[in-house]
């Protein structure tokens, strides 16, 4: 080999390395990796008798197409650009008429959704007054367009489309055919639990129908986090119009507030549904994931407070005050504790090694598992003390529910932090538990009524 | 002879985890590998190897490690581990029951005769 073919084929490679470099599923590292293999093989080649630059043509072929290679690079490490991974499989970028189509139908849906809420007026039902129906309904009014919109947007399989509208169907018998008295424990707890129950239906649309698996999991926990920012951004705009409406109304002697309590905030939530998830994916690399950037700034926040509050509870010895509604408040604690945990999981490079933010997660997950136990101890002699109602036992059924999933956290967690357990095992354990929250909202809705006689 | 892509990617994970089991190894050095015991019959895609590989790393079958030697390029180096050697033996022994199944069938010959269909369920 002459000094002039190994300057051209070093241009070559370097050429080749750019190409790679443009391929956002491509880390560094992964280029090098493979680079490194490159020269192997070129290597061997040239060794056999190739010209350098016949070896290198035939090294890169070798490698397969690049389009291949970034589609199993991304299958692999999701984490990286989840919103890339339609399920339909297609690869090429979509053209910009494409995108103006899509746009038109998202919008469509929206309408559908925002209209959607009205339509029960046809028929009477007002949403003044003390009937219930809304409250109880507001799960199927907001998901079953997001559902539909998923379903078309993943081009979903009749069968399961079919699946999904039963969901919906057994949702919406039991919110309206118990006869649970306007004012009683199940009907709010009904009321709760039915949109956490669709949501999850809604997942199985937004995975393609493969909610069994891990990865597609996780990008759901991924898109539930950043439909949740853009869903309170567009909330946050919307209430400044809303101010806006009825201020500059209201100075010219017009009273808007009708309007915008039946018409405006109920019909632009429902929208917002749908255009938030459609912002999700759309804009995905406008706004690189939020919901890890975020959990980075509160987790230690958060860890700090538990500590000193654990602390509190130590020092002054007087135990927990236990109130009816404390139980509430330590549920919601946890929710966030796992929130912030999931966030952290969803966005973390599984391969890279544990690092001081880790242990402070550990920490924070530990600090609310000892919080809560203590919490825990305080309300089962309450509870055994004045019996079961409808609302202590979904409050004590969904602490055990986070406290079973945050225990076991906490466990691998340390595993992975002692360097003895991959961080896979944590991220699975996270995706597989998405049933058990299912199943407990399902109970909730479907069992619990009858259970407590519908009081 | 060609070995169809469902085969060569369904033996890819054991063939990878068995050759590490023999010791750390690098990419190209297990594709090396792999083309030598197959006396290149089994022909990979050198590029698809490394997302198996990372998968492995992920799963936590196997470790991975950057070398640098003293001059030249780092090499990303991977070691199977303790949990990778438990998922190898558990697929060779699913292999070992595919490949008796088959063998069964092979070495019946002709004293295996093909079930009757019902006389309805061929009408077509």
């Amino acid at each position: 080999m002459t000094v002039d073919s190994g300057n051209e084929l070093e241009q070559q490679i370097a050429e080749w390395r750019a190409y790679m470099r443009r391929r956002r599923e491509l880390h560094s590292t992964d280029a090098e990796e493979l680079e490194d293999h490159l020269r192997d093989r070129i290597t061997e080649l040239t060794e056999a008798g190739l010209h350098p630059d016949e070896a290198f043509l035939i090294a890169v072929k070798r490698m397969g197409s690049l389009d291949e290679l970034s589609r199993e690079f991304a299958r692999e490490h999701s984490e990286r650009l989840w919103k890339q991974l339609v399920l339909t499989g297609d690869a090429a970028a979509a053209p910009s008429s494409g995108n103006r189509r899509e746009l038109v139908i998202m919008i469509a849906f929206a309408a559908v959704a925002a209209l959607g809420i009205k339509a029960p007026a046809l028929f009477g039902v007002s949403m003044e007054g003390p009937s219930t129906f809304y409250a109880r309904n507001l799960g199927l009014f907001a998901l079953a367009p997001l559902a539909a919109y998923f379903a078309w947007r993943r081009r979903l399989a009749p069968a399961v489309i079919g699946v999904l509208a039963a969901l919906f169907a057994v949702g919406a018998v039991a919110a309206n055919a118990f006869p649970m008295a306007e004012d009683s424990q199940t009907i709010v707890l009904s009321a709760i639990h039915l949109p956490i129950a669709l949501w999850l239906v809604v997942g199985v649309a937004y995975t393609g129908g493969d909610w069994r698996n891990d990865r597609r999991r996780m990008d759901f926990i991924r898109f539930t986090g950043e439909w949740f920012i853009y869903f309170v951004l567009i909330a946050l705009g919307g209430g400044v119009l809303t101010a806006f409406t009825v201020g500059t109304f209201s100075a010219i002697g017009l009273d808007a507030e009708t309007f915008v309590g039946t018409w405006l905030v109920p019909c632009g939530a429902m929208a917002a549904v749908v255009v938030a998830a459609w912002l999700v994916e759309a804009k995905q690399s406008v706004i690189e994931n939020m919901a890890p950037v975020l959990t980075r700034v509160f987790t230690p926040l958060f860890t700090v407070t538990l500590v000193v509050l654990l602390g509190a509870i130590v020092w002054s010895s007087s135990g927990i005050d236990v109130e009816r509604d404390v139980l509430i408040i330590f549920d919601l604690l946890l929710v966030v504790v796992l929130g912030l945990l999931l966030y952290a999981i969803s966005a973390r490079d599984p391969a890279a090694p544990a690092g001081v933010f880790d242990k402070v997660q550990l920490a924070l997950v530990v600090t609310a598992l000892v919080i809560d136990v203590l919490v825990l101890a305080a309300i089962t002699g309450r509870i055994t003390e004045f019996g079961f109602t409808a609302n202590k036992t979904a409050a004590l059924g969904e602490n055990l529910v986070l406290l079973a999933n945050l225990s076991w956290s906490a466990w691998l967690f340390l595993g992975f932090v002692r360097g003895r357990l991959p961080f896979g095992r944590l991220e699975r354990w996270q995706t597989r538990y998405l049933v058990v929250y299912a199943a407990w909202a399902w109970i909730v809705v479907l069992v619990f009524p009858p259970l407590f006689s519908f009081a | 002879m060609h070995i169809t892509k469902d085969l060569v990617a369904a033996s890819a994970t054991p063939l990878v985890l068995g050759i590490l089991a023999e010791g750390e190894s690098y990419g190209y050095a297990i594709l090396k590998q792999v083309n030598e015991l197959s006396g290149g019959q089994l022909e990979w895609t050198d590029g698809l190897l490394y997302p198996l590989l990372h998968r492995l790393e992920r799963l936590g079958h196997v470790e991975a490690t950057w070398h640098t030697p003293i001059e030249g390029r780092r090499r990303k180096y991977y070691r199977i581990t303790d949990q990778g050697l438990k998922e190898l033996a558990e697929q060779r022994r699913q292999w070992a029951a595919v490949v008796d199944t088959l063998r069964g069938v092979w070495n019946a010959g002709a004293s295996l005769r093909p079930i009757p269909a019902p006389a309805w369920g061929v009408a077509g």
